[in-house]
């Protein structure tokens, strides 16, 4: 599908756009529909997208394996540090009361970061799936 | 009839819960399984949200003008399941795509015949 | 969305069940729309309609297209659905009617989280409050299965891409 004018054209023109609304998603989820669960998979979509009209090494050297990996530990982490951030600063695990100036900031903020470990494990797994199946194709196909 | 009408979508459940449940046990190829799987698995989404939706309310949030809500509850509860779900899924097909490469095929019966055949040669 | 289902039973073309799982999932997420349930339509659009779509048809090409024709009509399997279906029928006369302001569901924790969420955690969406914050133990524990679920399918086919 490399060589299709029509999908390489619309598939950088949307991309962009793609990545914005998973954004949005993810940051306006305390107002309106939305969170870190639909954020991560809508990112993961938008370069699954690109994978999937540019070839997987174009999207491997957009968002390297590595970091892919790193992106989907490192959610879990900022979601236990969270808790852990709770019973530093003298409350219980995973509570948010003690993180802001008073009750309401701090659960605004304890949610915001949690959204965001969410949203960053999400989207780094969907990527990584994508990642494995394509690549197993690619490999067997050589052989 | 009255108990067909205002319990419509408990009967929809049933029908995707069966149909999933058919697929899952009748068809012989992992991939269809896992399908099957799949569907009854968002049939038990039905289940949970449709209890929590009251008739003249709104999604559950909170604004000026608005005094009903339907049960946010349900709604929290699904949205991790289906997440949980689409990785239970890639997890089952990484086994389906594992057997296929040992067995050279996926389904069931030629999967158990050559099980058998290689019990035999061992004995 | 019943047809669809039936439609993906009787499918022997594996890319068309695909397919077909993929319009069952849209319509999936229309129905939620229309139970009000935004934020978990959202997600099945996205995850059903979508990723899934993707991994299923990655995978589909690792194993490739069509489905064996059962040897035997698969009776047994049909008799024990129906009558599932049956005792399933017989304890949904048991169950609040729909969209019953009374039943337990509304009653118990929910009308508290709707009271309430707004004035404790300044966030107006009540199903993002409950995500993260009443139930933060409970989405901790989704996270790490949906990590868990990542590292097992890395663990399974990473092997042939070292050499």
């Amino acid at each position: 599908m490399k060589d299709d004018l029509i999908l390489r054209v619309v598939s950088k023109l949307t991309m962009p756009f793609m990545l914005l609304f998973a954004l949005y998603v993810q940051f306006h989820g305390d107002f309106g529909p939305g969170g870190g669960f639909q954020a991560g998979v809508i990112a993961a979509a938008a370069i699954v997208f690109y994978g999937i009209t540019f070839g997987l090494a174009a999207a491997q050297r957009l968002v390297p394996e590595i970091v892919v990996e790193r992106l989907l530990a490192a959610g879990v982490l900022l979601y236990a540090g969270v808790g852990l951030a709770g019973i530093l600063l003298g409350g219980n695990y995973l509570d948010y009361f003690v993180l802001g100036a008073d009750t309401v900031a701090g659960q605004h903020r304890g949610i915001f970061w949690v959204e965001a470990g969410v949203g960053l494990t999400v989207a780094g797994v969907m990527l990584k799936l994508f990642y494995m199946f394509a690549s197993r194709g690619r490999d067997a196909g050589d052989a | 009839m009255s108990v067909v009408g205002a319990n419509y979508s408990y009967w929809i459940t049933i029908v995707l819960m069966v149909g999933g449940m058919y697929i899952l046990i009748a068809r012989g190829n992992l991939l269809k399984k896992l399908l099957g799987l799949a569907v009854l698995q968002s049939s038990v989404y039905l289940l949970y949200i449709a209890p929590g939706k009251l008739i003249g309310g709104t999604a559950p949030i909170i604004a000026e003008g608005y005094a009903v809500y339907s049960n946010p509850l349900p709604h929290v509860l699904i949205l991790t399941a289906i997440v949980v779900g689409v990785a239970t899924l890639a997890l089952g097909l990484a086994i389906v795509v594992r057997i296929r490469e040992a067995y050279g095929s996926i389904e069931e019966e030629e999967i158990l015949a050559r099980d058998r055949a290689d019990d035999d040669e061992a004995r | 969305m019943a047809a669809t289902v039936v439609a993906l039973a009787l499918q022997r073309n594996l890319f068309g069940a695909v397919v077909l799982f993929s319009i069952y999932s849209f319509l999936m997420a229309t129905v939620l729309v229309a139970l009000d349930a935004v934020d978990v339509a959202m997600t099945e659009a996205a995850v059903g309609a979508g990723v899934s779509t993707v991994l299923l048809l990655g995978a589909l090409y690792l194993v490739g297209g069509m489905e064996a024709k059962p040897l035997v009509r698969p009776l047994l399997p049909l008799v024990l659905s129906i009558a599932v279906g049956a005792v399933l029928a017989y304890g949904m006369q048991g169950l609040p009617g729909f969209s019953d302001p009374q039943a337990p569901i509304h009653v118990h924790v929910a009308a508290r989280y709707l009271a309430e969420a707004p004035r404790e955690t300044g966030v107006p969406n009540v199903v993002t409050a409950v995500l993260a914050s009443y139930r933060g133990y409970d989405t901790l524990g989704e996270t790490v299965v949906v990590f868990t679920a990542g590292a097992g399918v890395i663990a399974l086919l990473r092997r042939r891409k070292r050499k």
